[in-house]
């Protein structure tokens, strides 16, 4: 099966390509990327797609998303133009045991759609007391081992996690959050919880266990992933230990590099998150961070019924969804802090791929052709009618967000199109 | 930041429609209840202390933590009223069988409730309740907040504004000192907010560092008055030529642990005296939302003192409740 | 609009208490509806040589409208500052056109106490009642159209009327 798709702007963070281009997909992968007056051998009588006005990227990696209907939600990725996807171990029940690695992947396997990797638990049933079978679960398809957002409160078996992990070369992700300072914390401890009366979670309750954890990696020389930074603070601990030359990766929410405390507004339970939305100025730290390259970004997709959201705040259920609003997100965040899409859009292809260490990412010849095709220039309003998750849970409800997907292609498979 | 949300209490004309908090009301709206209060203050002394304003009107007392004092003095105003008064343990009741909070009030709704008075000890609950009753289009039906969580108290806030305007006249220029527990303490935030609404020259935060939020000095950012939030730790110090001197509780579970070692190290140092009250303006009035702790925030002999303003705050506190239910259940007419 | 062709209220104020004189006692006490009445009872009380204070009553928690209308926007506090028990009480307003505001001002100083009797003085009588109330003491038959609202004006000390559409 060939694919000719012509006249596309091409953008591949990785070689920084931005330009006019055509693609050619062959047997699944990408046979050519050309200047638009040329047309390959073989291709003459390949299906072509013309896609002036369209930009192709390569398909997004998204390092966070949870998958609580598996097959709508693989389908609402596809419609956001994600063709990679990490899961985390938070599922019900926890992903402790290889049968259970198995029975999702071989459903994602199934239904053809996005690449589903999960993560295992670091800890059985993410209790933070006993390890799980780690090598099992590797086997069974893990690419990395997470506690998700449940705490870890015993440093000694957070430390024998990690050289656990660390015997066997096992990346392990963690979301630095001490437990006890975060403790019945539903928003951050700043101007906004103090006048509506919400118990707060401090800055320290990130840095205080960003530290112990680099210091237990450093210690054990564990592979260490940090997850869903949300301060200024987490961010310098995390700069100053890179420029000491710890190898270390961390991502951001996307809904964090738009959205601050004063979100909240009047108690509004969509925008009650884990880690919780900070101030203003660590909004824009965690954007410079990541406009650098410190950060890379996810959606964090976290669909939530309403019987979980017409709660008090504090009972609420934190999260949003973000499978279908990674995109336009991006773009959004590009446009405002005036960020070349390159590097923009990197932080949701190639970078997302190196930190789960797959040959992924990107638009090189021979790469799996997994392509997200989008119109730049197409709004379109947020909201139940328009969104194929599950979850209606999103603060940007109602809003007029510009770029919309396509097509979306897997392997040279047309998984979706509008 | 996304949409900017509409203030939930105040309806499409900006009339009071639910009371959930004094934070975003406007002053005019905050004077009009206190206006309204003193017409409703000399009921009270009348042979027949009732009148027929809200006859037929069904006032519930939703009250998901108990509190007989709070509830006590709402039904004694929406009595005066005329209103029937249906008083719901749900402490106890419904909740415990698994039914949400939202099923609870669309049952009442179902029964012709037309003014829910809500207490509940989660923060932001009636802002819950509110937004379901527009959801689902019954605006007719009316939120008046009994305190929630650490959030607000605002009939609480108002009739210590009442007070204050009652001996004081006048709000500019005066200094305010809020001692205690203003982490956990509603009162505290409804003061706070009511008192920069108001416009007075100064609000002294006095306490020490484990029970007073972060960014207490920008509580008021969001008013225009140029009233100064201050912090002290130090209580002689916060409470110099003060004109006001409001004490919060201390609630028993907070006496002794990580918060505080000990009520009796406490009373030493946050505890008023007639020694430090000697600090304040010598016509200082002292205010406390009761019930009193004596000998932990209060020395009996300031709280039976002539300074002491404690039990016509009590009485004041029923006008300003009549003129809060009666304000609500009249908007959108 | 000003209405030259409207008569002077103090020269009205007067004699109403001229019509009033004759039927009362010097134990009848007044109580004034707010505003106009107030107004009009305090000029009574001096022209009658009336010693005992005036009482005023503002009928907004009494009115009948609430229902459709909601809280009157601005309410002065009802006083009676005596005992009405027994007492013969002469009650003031300025315009008495349905009725209703009467019947809510009864039923209020019923609250007070069981008076022995209750009149009622005004200065302009518009009609169109709906209900059966009439007025003991008035010294001006005025008929408007629906629209019109007449209002008892206070400017400085002097009293006025004057059309509100």
């Amino acid at each position: 099966m060939k694919i000719a798709i012509k006249n596309a702007r091409v953008v591949d963070p990785r070689s920084r390509l931005d330009a006019l281009r055509n693609l050619f997909l062959a047997d699944g992968r990408i046979a050519a990327v050309t200047e638009v007056s040329v047309v390959p051998e073989g291709f003459a009588d390949a299906r072509q797609i013309n896609a002036s006005n369209l930009l192709v990227c390569p398909g997004l990696i998204d390092l966070c998303a949870r998958l609580p209907d598996l097959e709508n939600e693989l389908a609402a990725a596809a419609a956001g133009g994600i063709t990679t996807l990490a899961c985390p171990p938070d599922t019900t029940p926890p992903l402790d045991e290889a049968r259970l690695v198995e029975r999702l992947r071989h459903r994602s396997e199934q239904s053809g759609l996005a690449r589903m990797f999960p993560l295992g638990a670091l800890t059985q049933g993410l209790v933070g007391e006993k390890l799980t079978e780690m090598v099992k679960l590797a086997n069974a398809g893990c690419i990395a081992f997470s506690q998700a957002s449940a705490p870890l409160p015993d440093t000694l078996v957070l430390w024998r996690a990690l050289q656990y992990a660390a015997t066997f070369g096992f990346s392990v992700w963690l979301r630095p959050k001490d437990a006890r300072l975060a403790f019945e914390g539903a928003a951050h401890d700043g101007a906004v919880a103090a006048r509506l009366g919400l118990p707060g979670i401090p800055v320290s309750a990130e840095t205080v266990a960003i530290a112990t954890v680099l210091q237990l990696a450093r210690d054990t020389g564990a592979r260490l992933h940090l997850t869903r930074i949300s301060s200024a603070e987490g961010i310098a601990l995390i700069r100053r230990a890179r420029e000491e030359g710890q190898a270390i990766t961390c991502d951001v929410g996307i809904h964090h590099l738009h959205l601050d405390e004063s979100e909240i507004g009047y108690f509004d339970t969509n925008a009650r998150f884990d880690p919780p939305l900070r101030s203003a100025a660590d909004r824009a730290a965690l954007s410079a961070a990541a406009a650098e390259g410190v950060l890379a970004i996810c959606s964090d997709h976290t669909p939530v019924s309403d019987d979980g959201k017409h709660l008090p705040f504090a009972e609420a259920l934190p999260g949003a969804v973000g499978l279908e609003l990674l995109l336009p997100l991006v773009l959004r965040w590009a446009k405002q802090e005036n960020i070349p899409l390159t590097t923009a859009l990197a932080r949701v292809t190639c970078d997302a791929a190196a930190i789960l260490g797959l040959d992924a990412g990107h638009l090189s010849p021979g790469a799996a052709a997994d392509l997200c095709i989008f119109d730049p220039q197409a709004s379109w309003q947020a909201g139940a009618q328009t969104l194929r998750t599950q979850g209606k849970n999103t603060p940007f409800s109602g809003q007029t967000l510009r770029g919309r997907v396509q097509m979306t292609f897997i392997n040279g498979q047309l998984v979706f199109s509008r | 930041m996304t949409s900017a949300q509409r203030n939930p209490q105040l309806n499409a004309n900006g009339e009071l429609c639910h009371l959930l908090s004094i934070g975003g009301l406007p002053r005019e709206i905050v004077v009009h209840i206190l206006d309204t209060a003193e017409s409703f203050f000399e009921i009270s002394d009348r042979d027949v202390k009732k009148v027929p304003l809200l006859r037929g009107k069904s006032v519930f007392n939703l009250f998901f933590e108990n509190s007989t004092r709070t509830r006590t003095t709402f039904e004694i105003a929406a009595k005066r009223l005329s209103a029937d008064v249906i008083n719901l343990d749900v402490a106890r009741s419904s909740t415990s069988k698994g039914e949400t909070l939202l099923d609870t009030i669309d049952n009442l709704v179902a029964m012709h409730a037309d003014t829910f008075v809500v207490r509940h000890a989660t923060s932001g609950a009636p802002y819950l309740i509110a937004e379901h009753l527009a959801r689902t289009g019954r605006d007719e039906v009316h939120v008046v907040n009994a305190g929630d969580g650490r959030h607000a108290h605002p009939t609480q806030g108002l009739l210590d504004m009442y007070t204050i305007r009652h001996y004081k006249k006048d709000f500019s220029g005066l200094k305010v000192a809020v001692v205690g527990d203003i982490l956990h303490s509603r009162v505290a935030r409804s003061d706070i907010d009511a008192l920069s609404t108001l416009g007075v020259e100064e609000i002294r935060a006095i306490g020490p560092r484990t029970l007073l939020p972060p960014h207490l000095e920008e509580m008021n950012s969001a008013c225009v008055s140029g009233t100064r939030v201050r912090v002290f730790n130090d209580m002689s110090e916060g409470l110099r030529d003060c004109d006001v001197v409001i004490m919060l509780r201390l609630q028993n579970e907070r006496m002794t642990g990580a918060l505080l070692p000990s009520a009796r190290e406490y009373f030493r140092c946050y505890g008023l005296t007639p020694e430090k009250l000697a600090l304040a303006k010598a016509d200082a009035i002292v205010m406390h939302p009761g019930p009193m702790n004596r000998g932990i925030e209060i020395d009996s002999a300031v709280a039976d003192g002539n300074q002491a303003v404690i039990l016509p705050q009590v009485s004041f506190g029923i006008a300003v409740r009549m003129a809060v239910l009666s304000i609500v259940a009249g908007s959108g007419k | 609009m000003s209405l030259p062709e409207f008569p002077d209220a103090e020269a009205q104020c007067r004699a109403l208490a001229d019509l009033i004189r004759p039927e009362i006692s010097p134990e009848t006490l007044l109580v004034g509806i707010h505003s106009g009445g107030v107004w009009i009872a305090e000029r009574l009380s001096g022209l009658l040589g009336l010693s005992s204070e005036i009482g005023q009553i503002d009928v907004s928690f009494y009115r009948d409208d609430f229902a459709e209308k909601g809280l009157h926007p601005q309410i002065r506090p009802t006083v009676i500052p005596f005992p009405i028990e027994g007492c013969h009480i002469l009650l003031v307003d300025d315009v008495l056109y349905t009725g209703r505001t009467t019947r809510a001002a009864i039923n209020e100083l019923f609250d007070y106490g069981r008076p022995a009797s209750v009149r009622l003085a005004v200065l302009a009588d518009r009609g169109e009642r709906e209900l059966p109330i009439a007025a003991q003491f008035c010294v001006w038959d005025v008929r408007l159209d629906r629209a019109q609202i007449l209002v008892l004006d206070k400017n400085g000390d002097h009293l006025s009327w004057k059309i509100e559409q």
